[in-house]
């Protein structure tokens, strides 16, 4: 420890602390704008010159080393002269535009002009301009003349989000930041340079010009898109969600958003909102007021239940539903007679129900990843699944840590990998086996480095989920992580991939004799079906069983903030309200419950999703429906329980003999499904900005070289993908990343949905000509 | 997109370095591809980049900043005059002028048969031989009065000629 006096007062100090650690322990402000403590240390600013005794000349406090026994004085009449001559410094070639800039009142620089700056300039001569630059659908860089050239962004590019998209070019005057010669800034994290820019260089495309901060009402909230629960600060003027912004929680999003969760809020003002309860009368939508709506609903709940009894009735839902959502339509689906209930839509593997130990989770706290020396990651599109979760292993990747992949996509993660394993989806659970094994290769080099670390953990990702034979990865995952001593986890989909179990939206449960699950209930297909929030046709692991369902069932109520694909097969559609408009909880992948309270009124007629299924209730005159508000709900989910000792990734499932090759039908190629970050649920699909991006590009048919070569297709060719019955055109393309005979397509996208399941064969034909015109 | 030669010059100058910071030679990198193609084109920095592992926008950065990299075509001859006050001082502008004149272009310009382009340098350390000018960043030339000027544009014109 060293000792240091800081405006006279004493304090001790690690050794390798910078003096701004020092007055940031001490809570003494002293004023920056390149320094940021998530990024590496660049001082170029200077706005943090310091008085330290005995240096001839105030020192940059970013930058500047405590030794033992040094004296800082960060206000003194030294220091304050070298504050305010750097500020004067920075305002020459700064546009006096503060009126018209979008980070007016929120602006570091503007904040730090008052205090440093003087009240006119002394400068007279013609101020320097730099002109404006497309970088993409997200970030704004319509003003750099406003540039401080601090690099922070720059940075956070390289640091961050592991790819340097911008850069500073140029020297002295002529220094300005860009984008390499056409191209853009299409980072999943890009968002982030929008808050660390200290000035209104970059702002945000979708919220410029829309409102003054100062206008706008902040509401704490939670994301609803990936198991991470990022915590937001959701803002709100007028009732419209104007804006979202990180709420800084070290513990799980840190300082961070992914642009999913920052972005998506447009869709929430989207044209396609639901805003009126829907009926289907002989053919035609009609709105009609909630009490047609419901009785319609409840009568005919009643009419089938009798006719073919309750469990002819199937209850689904996304797991992006919050927890009081789901808790209420498991209890609809019990009190109408039905176990048929569930929320784990694109899972393909149910084998394990009834044995699993609990809610399967990370089987870590989210900050607990950031301590990993030896991590396996089995079947994740990582960083556009998890893209704050690929970050924080990004960060210890840099330490040294040894970072591990199984998977069907060698998709660049942006970060040191130790090994990997690229093999057909099929194929996963044989290499899993070949790792427990150690086979050879990296086989074996992924044991080793499991072998040798401290805190090691093997995570099984939303692919690995999906798998057909999930159980099967699970139970050799669980072999493994004993056999080296790693933690097992779980990384959570979506935002209530924990939080469905809790609630026991689930086909089968304690006191139940169990029911039909997603894939069942779709396979054997119900009378009548109850959705919530859930676009089968998009959200399930097989859309095309999905659909025939659907189309066939008596009745399909859908419960959705969205008109969307359901007008085509339901009879009645109830507007919900999405996570802005309702009070709900989401346990995150942690396992942490974080409730959220509305941040603006329903839109139109939309209603909070739990008071519709709490009105359902009561109206079909079942017990339980009692509750008056979420907390109610949610109490009588999770009061009085241990939420840590439900969670658990134990699993009491024999491994099966993996030894044999897989069975891949025929020869044919295999399906590599991902879900893309802009299409994995309703409300990101209706983010226009994000649907600009270039991960929102429509999916193409993606194989790697040799594939393409044996198929006689090249890259941007029209061709016919047919998977089963299914069969749709898609342009191919080329994906190094993929192993031989295999075709990437998307799930999750109306112009893959005919396909059917997610893990499948399937034929790659060329489009004679007159048909790829 | 680089010739084999230039590969593996480049070559030579990575095994210079440890092999997880092959940027570390992204200066005769450029250096190497510049001689190759008279200047550095968005594809030939883009080449660079991958073959070193580097963003594009990194090697972007490091061929903006300094002078020495040609982000346009330049003629077969770049004249790089020193122009920075200590050369001024002894008359570097008075020659700068002169090269002005003899060639018929202005400061980043290239004359029109394609065999000069004059441009402004940075202190190019050779103060106390004032003026200075370096022709294709490789050789330096000092204490240019006018007359030496002519016969050094004379000299440079005769090379190209014979060719
Ligand atoms: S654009 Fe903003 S963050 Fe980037 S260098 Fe300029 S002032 Fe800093
Ligand atoms: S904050 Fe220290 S130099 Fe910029
Ligand atoms: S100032 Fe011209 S060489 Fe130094």
């Amino acid at each position: 420890m060293l000792k240091i006096e800081i405006d006279g007062r004493q304090l001790e100090v690690p050794v390798g602390s910078t003096v701004m650690d020092a007055t940031n322990q001490l809570g003494i402000y002293v004023p920056h704008f390149c320094y940021h403590r998530k990024l590496s240390i660049a001082a170029n600013c200077r706005m943090c010159l310091v008085e330290v005794e005995k240096a001839p000349k105030p020192l940059p406090a970013c930058a500047t080393p405590v030794t033992d026994g040094m004296k800082v004085k960060t206000f003194s009449p030294v220091a304050k002269q070298a504050q305010n001559g750097v500020m004067e410094f920075l305002l020459i070639n700064h546009p006096l535009d503060c009126p018209i800039c979008d980070q007016g009142g929120e602006c570091q620089l503007q904040d730090l002009a008052v205090g440093y700056g003087k009240g006119a300039s002394r400068y007279q001569e013609e101020k320097r301009v730099v002109l404006a630059k497309d970088i993409g659908p997200l970030v704004a860089a319509e003003e750099m003349s406003r540039c401080i050239q601090c690099t922070r962004c720059v940075r956070f590019g390289q640091e961050i989000a592991g790819v340097m998209e911008l850069g500073m070019v140029g020297r002295g005057e002529h220094a300005e930041i860009v984008a390499f010669v056409g191209k853009t800034v299409d980072s999943e994290l890009s968002g982030n340079m929008i808050d660390l820019c200290p000035v209104g260089a970059l702002t945000s495309k979708p919220f410029r010009y829309s409102a003054r901060t100062w206008e706008l009402a902040r509401r704490k909230s939670v994301s609803p898109h990936d198991g991470l629960g990022s915590n937001l600060v959701v803002q709100v003027n007028q009732n419209r969600v104007m804006r979202v912004l990180p709420l800084e929680n070290e513990a799980i999003n840190e300082c961070w958003l992914s642009d999913k969760d920052r972005f998506s809020y447009e869709g929430l003002n989207s044209p396609e909102r639901l805003t009126q309860p829907m009926l289907k009368r002989a053919g035609q939508w009609e709105a009609v007021d909630w009490q047609v709506a419901l009785e319609f609903v409840t009568g005919e709940l009643r009419r089938i239940e009798a006719a073919h009894g309750g469990s002819a009735i199937g209850a689904l839902a996304t797991p992006h539903s919050t927890l009081e959502e789901l808790s209420l339509l498991g209890r609809l689906a019990r009190g109408l007679g039905s176990e048929n209930v569930d929320f784990r839509l694109r899972q393909a593997d149910f084998s394990a129900d009834g044995k699993l130990a609990g809610a399967p989770w990370l089987g870590m706290p989210i900050a607990a990843l950031s301590k990993l020396d030896r991590v396996l990651v089995i079947g994740a599109f990582l960083r556009k699944d998890h893209p704050l979760i690929a970050q924080r292993l990004r960060q210890i990747a840099k330490r040294r840590a040894q970072i591990n992949i199984l998977h069907s996509a060698d998709d660049d993660l942006l970060m040191q990998i130790a090994n990997r394993l690229i093999v057909p989806p099929l194929e996963i659970p044989v290499a899993l086996a070949s790792i427990r094994a150690g086979a050879s290769g990296p086989a074996a080099a992924i044991l080793e480095s499991l072998k040798s670390g401290e805190n090691k953990a093997i995570l099984l990702g939303n692919f690995a989920q999906q798998h057909p034979q999930a159980v099967q990865i699970h139970a050799l995952a669980q072999a493994l992580a004993e056999a080296t001593g790693a933690t097992l986890g779980f990384l959570g989909e979506a935002a209530n991939s924990v939080g469905g179990y809790l609630a026991n939206c689930l086909p089968y449960g304690t006191q139940s004799s169990g029911g039909l699950n997603a894939r069942s209930m779709l396979e054997q297909p119900r009378k009548a079906y109850v959705l919530l929030n859930a676009e089968l046709e998009l959200d399930c692991a097989d859309p095309r069983a999905a659909l025939g369902a659907m189309r066939g069932a008596e009745l399909v109520v859908a419960l959705s903030a969205f008109n969307h694909g359901a007008r085509e097969y339901a009879n009645v559609l109830l507007p919900i309200a999405p996570f802005t408009e309702t009070a709900g909880t989401f346990v995150s992948t942690e396992g942490g419950v974080q409730s959220f309270h509305g941040c603006v009124r329903p839109a139109g007629e939309a209603r909070p999703g739990w008071k519709v299924l709490r009105v359902l209730g009561s109206m079909l005159g079942l017990a339980g429906f009692g509750e008056e508000s979420a907390e109610q709900v949610r109490d009588s989910c999770l009061a009085g329980k241990d939420v840590s000792a439900q969670l658990s990734n134990r699993a009491a499932v024999p491994i099966e003999g993996t030894a044999a090759a897989p069975k891949t039908a025929g020869g044919g190629l295999q399906r590599v499904a991902d879900v893309p970050i802009y299409f994995a649920d309703a409300l990101v699909r209706r983010a226009p900005g994000l649907q600009q991006t270039k991960d929102a590009q429509p999916p193409r048919a993606g194989m790697n070289a040799k594939t393409l070569a044996a198929l006689g297709i090249s890259a941007g060719q029209p061709v016919r993908v047919r998977q089963g019955e299914g069969s749709v055109r898609l342009v191919a393309a080329l994906d190094p990343g993929l192993p031989d005979q295999c075709v990437r397509v998307a799930a999750a996208h109306a112009s893959t949905a005919g396909l059917g399941a997610m893990f499948s064969t399937l034929s790659v034909e060329t489009l004679p000509v007159e048909q790829a015109a | 997109m680089l010739s084999a030669e230039s590969l593996k010059k480049i070559d030579r100058e990575l095994a210079k370095y440890p092999a997880d910071q092959k940027q570390s030679a992204v200066m005769p990198a450029l250096i190497i591809a510049q001689d190759e193609k008279g200047w550095l084109a968005t594809e030939t920095m883009n080449f660079v980049a991958q073959y070193l592992g580097m963003a594009p926008v990194a090697v972007y950065e490091v061929a903006t900043f300094y002078n020495m990299y040609n982000l346009e075509p330049v003629g077969r001859n770049k004249i790089s005059i020193c122009t920075c006050l200590p050369c001024g001082l002894q008359g570097s502008l008075d020659a700068a002028e002169h090269l002005k004149a003899r060639l018929g272009i202005d400061f980043n310009q290239t004359t029109a048969d394609g065999k000069f382009t004059l441009k402004e340098g940075e202190c190019m350390g050779a103060c106390a031989m004032a003026p200075v000018v370096v022709v294709n960043d490789k050789k330096m030339y000092d204490y240019l009065s006018n007359a030496k000027i002519d016969a050094l544009i004379d000299a440079l014109s005769d090379q190209l000629g014979s060719r």
